[in-house]
């Protein structure tokens, strides 16, 4: 155990840095922000002094090498636009974002598998007809289309809930939330469901597949040949059997939601790490982007650890590593 | 039980009515852009300008029509050609209680340039002065090296800060709102970068009472959304309306639409780097020309009226545009009311053509933006669909502002589809950057990108930018209009017209640059 996380730990590092170097030729590729941030009216003293100011003025090979030597520090560099510490502008939305994101996979968890169990086991009822019908919509209508017609129906058709900006928020263990206030679930209700809709899809035919394939088992044949209830055999049986396919999905989509909620996050103005990254793109504010996909990149091996953690939980013929299996 | 219910609704009566009566005095505005920063000094950038209004002010404001109007001095004179005198305004407090006087200008002007980390300075603004002098608190005379006509227009860009703030203070400091001190109308509330900003009311502003307690700008970028929060009540009021959801709205009797000209032209530079060649220029079977057409005026007019601009302004903008024949709206100073907006002549454009030696024609790229002006592609798009009737095979290629605007000026474009928004209101600014021979030492042509240079012109512009007299010089910068426009310097299109959009109940008087103020917001009732 000890050995597969450091192994993996050196790995996330190498990572990171392979992709911090890919991100500053890119931006590097694409063009200079000067051009962009600067007011079209300077002259060529303002300009160059702009470029100084950035340390754009540096060959690349040295802003880079100052960039991980600030980075061993914790310094990620500080915002071409807004002058302030990169990680201090992610570390400001990110909480509004894993926040958007952990709600909308509950939403598709806590709705997604028992739809997908019903249509699994009972694919030719209209129950399951319907489900699939309703999944494939859900895949197939665009995010963003979704959102607007939340908004139209439900804001200024009927003037339920607010189109847009994240609600009020309290303090929990130190960061700002919104799900526990009224004010913040009816903010949070419409992104949070437009985000979890193409999720909530996905999981519905993974699970019905899963299901359906399970059901065919000899497992589940003799478990029912034993006389079990019905409700034993779908649930310790068939469930726990195709969970390890879906914990896989949800943990890439978790990550996936996490690092690009953009098109949510733009069309309900909400305060999150979406909306900055696309911004910073459109400005080249590297500084910003180059620290936005470092957390992102770090998150997804987070996750990607925690999903492994949780195969050997569901699965006890999973290993974490040769290490462990030496114990 | 019954106690219980009594008890709430009189609680909700309670709070509902000092809520509602605080909310008539308060109000949400949509913005398109967001604010870099509170630090008035840090980011040049429209933006950031607009917002900052509310909050601080310059020695020079500027009325809907960008007009000069006394701001924080009251009245100002050029002594002689090197001189100014500004005679300041009393009586004036800060939001912090100080008195505002000449060392608070002198200050302000100091800061400027050496704001740390500054992607776009303001020292442009201030660069011209190179002595100060306080006369007495409410009189400072400012020297400059060479007669400099639009001092008045570059201080009314520069915002002033209390002595003690612009020696101190970081832009972090006014980000948090503990140095965002000015004398404006509205006072600091809350910034949160690229979601809200949050003003309050200033109850002693000299320039007496305004109609709001409070003020919300949030920022929402996407368009749709940002009508949407407009349609269901969460703002009352949102700027750049989109052009295909103006007539909608409109027809709403529950919303009004205001537009205004701006101070934003769109034009074409064409690629004049070289004699022999220039970029994506060919004969139509992809073979190079013997020499660059657009070095021929009458290939640059063939070019100019084989677009037909008055279509383009009613499709495309939905009429919100206006055609242009030079680079501000009639209204502007330094404009000429000869420049018409060239006729749409498709025969007359073959004719220049035969004449200059291409009968059959010859190939071109149209490189232009698809996010910065106002469907920047579908302009360049028809502008390729009118090339084709006059014989003139054109390709579309558009692309993000940040990849776009880097190799245009390289020069690596050889038709450029460009905006450009005037911030001084005078055409001889706007020349100046985008006509005159390039010379970036000394601010001349710092943005002609397609290097069109004609002597005859920068001569009349030259001797304009140096005419103090303001009766002599309008007529000067009129007559070096006419010359470069005649001459196709660059291709004008049109200007952009500004869009607001407000509920029921509320006027905007729109502006013509840009800015979105909600000092020009107010109650019908």
């Amino acid at each position: 155990m000890l050995a597969f996380t450091i192994r993996r730990l050196g790995q996330s590092v190498f990572v990171l840095v392979v992709m911090a170097f890919i991100v500053f030729i890119g931006v590097y590729a694409i063009g200079n922000p000067v051009e962009l941030l600067v007011n079209p009216q300077a002259d060529a003293a303002e300009r160059a002094r702009a470029t100084a100011a950035m340390g754009l003025d540096k060959p690349l090979a040295e802003q880079f090498l100052a960039f991980l030597a600030g980075a061993v520090r914790g310094d990620l560099g500080r915002s071409f636009v807004f002058n302030v510490p990169a990680i201090q502008l992610i570390m400001d939305r990110l909480p509004a974002t894993l926040e958007l994101a952990a709600v909308a996979m509950v939403i598709a968890i806590v709705i997604g598998i028992p739809l997908g169990l019903i249509a699994g086991l009972k694919p030719h009822s209209v129950a399951g007809r319907s489900i699939m019908a309703g999944s494939i919509l859900g895949f197939s209508l665009p995010t963003f289309w979704v959102g607007l017609v939340l908004i139209m129906v439900f804001s200024v058709q009927l003037g339920w809930l607010p189109p847009n900006g994240r609600g009020e928020t309290v303090m929990l263990l130190g960061v700002p939330v919104s799900f526990l206030t009224a004010d913040g679930l009816a903010h949070l209700a419409m992104p949070a469901i437009n985000l979890a809709l193409f999720k909530l899809s996905l999981l519905i035919r993974l699970t019905r597949a899963g299901t359906r394939e399970a059901l065919l088992q000899d497992y589940v044949k003799f478990a029912r040949a034993k006389g079990l209830s019905s409700r034993r055999v779908i649930g310790v049986h068939v469930l726990k059997n195709i969970l390890i396919p879906i914990v896989t999905v949800i943990g890439l989509e978790l990550g996936s939601v996490i690092a690009f909620a953009i098109v949510t996050e733009s069309i309900f103005a909400w305060p999150g790490t979406g909306k900055l990254l696309i911004d910073s793109i459109n400005q080249l504010d590297r500084p910003v982007i180059v620290a936005y996909l470092l957390v992102i990149v770090t998150i997804f091996i987070a996750v990607n650890f925690l999903v492994d953690l949780v195969y050997s939980l569901l699965d006890p013929r999973v290993r974490l590593g040769q290490a462990a299996a030496a114990h | 039980m019954l106690r219980m219910l009594r008890f709430a609704a009189a609680a909700v009566v309670a709070f509902a009515v000092p809520f509602a009566a605080a909310k008539d005095r308060e109000v949400s505005i949509g913005l398109q852009s967001p604010v870099t920063s509170m630090d008035p000094h840090y980011h040049n950038l429209s933006p950031n300008n607009s917002l900052l209004l509310h909050v601080y002010e310059p020695l020079i404001l500027r009325d809907a029509n960008m007009k000069f109007k006394p701001g924080l001095a009251a009245s100002w004179r050029a002594i002689d050609d090197l001189t100014w005198e500004f005679k300041l305004r009393r009586n004036v407090k800060f939001h912090d209680g100080t008195p505002f006087t000449a060392d608070d200008v002198v200050a302000t002007y100091k800061r400027v340039p050496g704001v740390p980390n500054s992607p776009s300075s303001y020292a442009t603004f201030v660069k011209q002065i190179v002595e100060t002098k306080v006369v007495d608190p409410y009189t400072i005379i400012f020297k400059t090296a060479q007669p400099h006509v639009l001092l008045p227009s570059d201080l009314a860009a520069v915002y002033i800060v209390p002595k003690a703030v612009a020696e101190k203070a970081t832009t972090e400091d006014f980000n948090s709102g503990k140095a965002a001190i000015g004398t404006g109308p509205y006072k600091f509330a809350e910034f949160v970068h690229n979601n809200r900003i949050v003003l309050k009311a200033n109850y002693g502003y000299w320039g007496g009472e305004e109609p709001w307690d409070r003020i919300t700008f949030k920022i929402l970028s996407n368009s749709a959304a940002r009508v949407a929060a407009l349609l269901s009540g969460d703002v009352q009021m949102i700027e750049t309306v989109p052009t295909s959801d103006i007539a909608k709205i409109s027809a709403d009797k529950n919303f009004s639409v205001a537009d205004k000209v701006s101070n934003r032209v769109i034009y074409v530079h064409l690629n004049q780097w070289k004699a022999e060649s220039a970029p994506f220029v060919t004969d139509k079977d992809g073979k190079p020309l013997a020499k660059n057409p657009f070095r021929d005026a009458r290939v640059r007019k063939a070019l100019s009226i084989a677009i037909n601009r008055d279509a383009i302004a009613e499709r495309i903008m939905e009429k919100r545009a206006i055609p242009a024949g030079q680079l501000l709206a009639d209204s502007f100073f330094g404009t000429s009311r000869k420049l018409k907006p060239p006729k749409y002549d498709p025969e007359g454009a073959k004719k220049l053509l035969a004449e200059a030696g291409y009968p059959n024609g010859f190939a071109i790229t149209i490189h232009g933006t698809n996010n910065r002006y106002i469907n920047d592609d579908k302009i360049a798009q028809a502008i390729a669909q009118f090339y084709s009737r006059a014989g003139i095979q054109a390709k579309v290629e558009t692309m993000p502002s940040s990849v776009y605007f880097n190799k245009a000026t390289a020069g690596d474009f050889g038709y450029m589809l460009l905006g450009w928004g005037t911030e001084s209101g005078e055409q001889g600014s706007a020349m100046r950057s985008l006509l005159a021979t390039r010379d970036p030492d000394k601010g001349m042509g710092v943005n002609n990108r397609g290097r069109y240079s004609n002597p005859t012109f920068d001569k009349q512009l030259t001797d304009a930018l140096f005419t103090m007299d303001e009766k002599k010089r309008e007529g000067m910068l009129q007559q070096a209009a006419e010359t470069v426009m005649n001459d196709t310097g660059l291709i004008a299109i049109h200007f952009e017209v500004s869009t607001w959009a407000t509920a029921k109940g509320l006027k905007y008087t729109p502006r013509t640059d840009q800015y979105t103020l909600a000092t020009d917001l107010k109650p019908t009732k």
